[in-house]
């Protein structure tokens, strides 16, 4: 479905990819609900870029993620990395695929066993995948640590005794040792100071450009996806409302979702706070388990209609590489 | 007044220090802080965790468990008494009556056992003297002024059955039950989505302006700051290292610190930003009173001088910061 233009190659493509989670009761367990966290979403990321994918708690993004690496088994839909579909993959044949891709946690706190050494946290991807033995891994890890600008000497220290700063850096270590393409990066520094998210931010860039990574950056601060990502998509309610270059989507956002989302993101700058219109939506996201029908949007959207009840926008590309899921965007 | 505002002072806290006794040794959280709140004045406090912003705002209201916390010295005046001194009855008198409190986590401040009629009407009877009948109809008023709606109904509800931001309504409402003449709200956003964030904001700056109340915004996001205070406190390691209006602090940073901070930080409204301007380091654990200035470890100015801990020195009318080095001039500072 995505567009294959500008000699861009596609590194993975995710079509129609649907998570839905089963709400089980009473002494039986019987099914009584479901929770549609994630309802159908395409897009494809390219080799070498940074796919920005934005929203806020609840919206499905984390799920997303999850989904596209099969930590979670898609209920629907195929997820293609090089063009072989991983929702259909099992056993050893997954597995092996499983080295080309992985994933950087939210919590450095709770995503490092506390029992654990550095170097058994950052070595056990080598020892699981059998690509190393002892003293390479040894050596493995101590270039790793290196590569994340962290004291190859603090290798048989424990998870506690780093700052979250430092945390982050062993989590990214443990994410590279395999030597992936591809790293979906789930809020990687919300849980950071200030100070500190810039230091893994800028790690985070020179590896891609040292490696020629790709990453999936999954957060809810819109200006360092702005700053990190080169295409951005917008998360609502387990659809995609809109998807555009960087620069495209934050200066033209077509999306009502997305220009209220953008408006409400304070600056730090008296003079332009002082200037700027905020679109204030009124109430909070539905539940995902009694989504809206027609258009998720619709019950917070200033401009809707009858139509966005009764029907489902469809996701078009309204200019080349703008994708958007609205009625009323010409 | 205030210099560089005008404004009369509501609150003066002096050479507040604050510490815990821990295992671990002594933490030295607040390190002698001195400043004003004016009258109707919104006051950002901004820093990094364990900058000593929240356990200042604490020990005002001494609201910091005794022990392992200490409160080695100071004073806090508010209406010719000082609050540090006060007995527990007459802190209480205080507390949730002339000064309103909201924190950060709207689910863990409320209580889970009791409705939501009960919490917001308990300082209306409690300080006010209120009957319970009374009480009821002051809370829907409350709820109805916070943006809840159907305020009636949602009376006999427990915490659990309003989401974050609704909850987050709920404690301001209950802050704003005994018309607070001051508002204090620790990072009362930090928590919630940013659309969810807006409505929040756009909510505290009406009842400011309706009630006349004044506000200590306690954040680490300068974004906020920004768009809702009239004057900003910078801290780090338990000091204030920079006080200014809010436009001045933003268009003339002064202090290695806040020029780092707000280099650090990417922007929603600018395209290619290039590369991001980290501050090295980490900020200190505070198990040792820093000699000489905090910062020094990650400063990129720092120089001999900065073994002696700078003061807080006045460099334009209601503009203080604490460094030896004029980074615009790039000289030393003579204090």
């Amino acid at each position: 479905m995505p567009d294959q233009t500008n000699n861009h190659k596609t590194l993975l493509r995710v079509e129609g990819l649907v998570k839905h989670f089963p709400i089980l009761a009473g002494v039986f367990q019987r099914q009584v609900g479901v929770v549609h966290a994630v309802d159908g979403v395409s897009f494809e990321i390219r080799q070498g870029e940074t796919f920005g994918l934005v929203g806020e708690s609840g919206c499905g993004k984390s799920t997303a993620g999850r989904t596209i690496l099969q930590l979670y088994r898609p209920t629907a839909g195929r997820v293609l990395l090089y063009d072989q579909d991983l929702a259909s993959m099992k056993g050893e044949t997954l597995r092996r695929m499983r080295q080309k891709m992985q994933m950087i946690f939210q919590d450095p706190y709770a995503s490092l066993n506390p029992r654990m050494t550095i170097r058994e946290i950052v070595g056990e991807p080598l020892m699981v995948h059998d690509v190393a033995k002892d003293k390479e891994i040894q050596e493995r890890v101590n270039e790793l640590l290196d590569t994340v600008r962290l004291n190859p000497g603090f290798a048989s220290r424990y998870p506690h005794e780093f700052s979250g700063g430092q945390r982050q850096r062993i989590g990214i270590a443990r994410a590279l040792a395999l030597q992936p393409d591809f790293i979906v990066c789930d809020e990687p520094i919300s849980a950071l100071d200030v100070s500190i998210q810039a230091q893994v931010i800028n790690l985070l860039e020179d590896l891609q450009a040292k490696m020629g990574l790709t990453y999936l950056f999954i957060a809810h601060d819109l200006s360092m996806v702005r700053h990190i990502s080169d295409r951005v998509a917008v998360m609502y309610l387990g659809v995609l409302a809109e998807l555009a270059p960087r620069d495209e989507l934050y200066e033209h956002p077509l999306h009502p979702y997305t220009q209220a989302l953008l408006s409400a993101v304070p600056v730090p700058d008296p003079f332009v706070e002082e200037k700027r219109k905020r679109i204030i939506l009124e109430g909070d996201v539905p539940s995902p388990v009694n989504p809206p029908s027609g258009c998720r949007f619709r019950t917070r959207c200033p401009l809707a209609d009858k139509i966005c009840a009764e029907q489902m926008p469809e996701w078009r590309e309204v200019v080349p590489d703008h994708w958007v899921a609205c009625h009323f965007v010409n | 007044m205030i210099p560089g505002n005008g404004r009369k002072p509501i609150i003066k806290v002096e050479n507040l220090q604050t510490r815990f006794h821990t295992p671990e040794g002594i933490v030295y959280a607040v390190n002698g802080v001195d400043f004003e709140l004016g009258e109707g004045e919104t006051l950002g406090v901004v820093g990094e965790s364990g900058c000593g912003k929240s356990v200042t705002m604490l020990s005002v209201l001494q609201l910091i468990p005794r022990p392992p916390g200490e409160i080695v010295s100071g004073r806090a005046e508010f209406h010719g008494q000082d609050l540090l001194h006060l007995s527990n009855e007459e802190i209480r008198s205080v507390r949730g009556a002339q000064i309103g409190m909201i924190f950060q986590d709207p689910m863990t401040s409320l209580n889970p056992v009791l409705t939501i009629g009960k919490q917001v009407s308990e300082p209306l009877m409690l300080h006010l003297g209120m009957t319970k009948k009374d009480a009821a109809d002051r809370v829907i008023e409350l709820l109805e002024l916070v943006g809840i709606p159907e305020a009636e109904k949602r009376l006999t509800q427990y915490p659990h059955q309003f989401s974050g931001g609704m909850r987050q309504r709920v404690m301001i409402a209950m802050a704003l039950a005994c018309n607070p003449q001051i508002l204090i709200a620790d990072e009362p956003t930090t928590a919630l989505d940013v659309t969810i964030q807006a409505q929040i904001i756009e909510l505290v700056k009406r009842l400011r302006d309706e009630i006349g109340m004044s506000v200590i915004w306690i954040t680490h996001d300068l974004g906020v700051v920004a768009g809702m205070a009239q004057r900003v406190i910078v801290m780090y390691a338990g000091y204030i290292i920079e006080e200014a209006p809010v436009k001045e602090l933003y268009s003339n940073p002064t202090h290695p610190y806040t020029l780092g901070l707000l280099n650090s930080l990417p922007r929603l409204d600018r395209g290619e930003q290039g590369r991001l301007t980290d501050i090295p380091g980490l900020p200190p654990l505070l198990l040792e009173k820093p000699v000489g200035c905090p910062f020094v470890p990650r400063c990129v100015y720092a120089h001999d001088r900065c073994s002696e801990n700078p003061p807080l020195m006045e460099i334009a009318p209601g503009h203080r910061s604490a460094c030896w080095w004029d980074v615009k001039e790039g000289k030393a500072r003579h204090a």
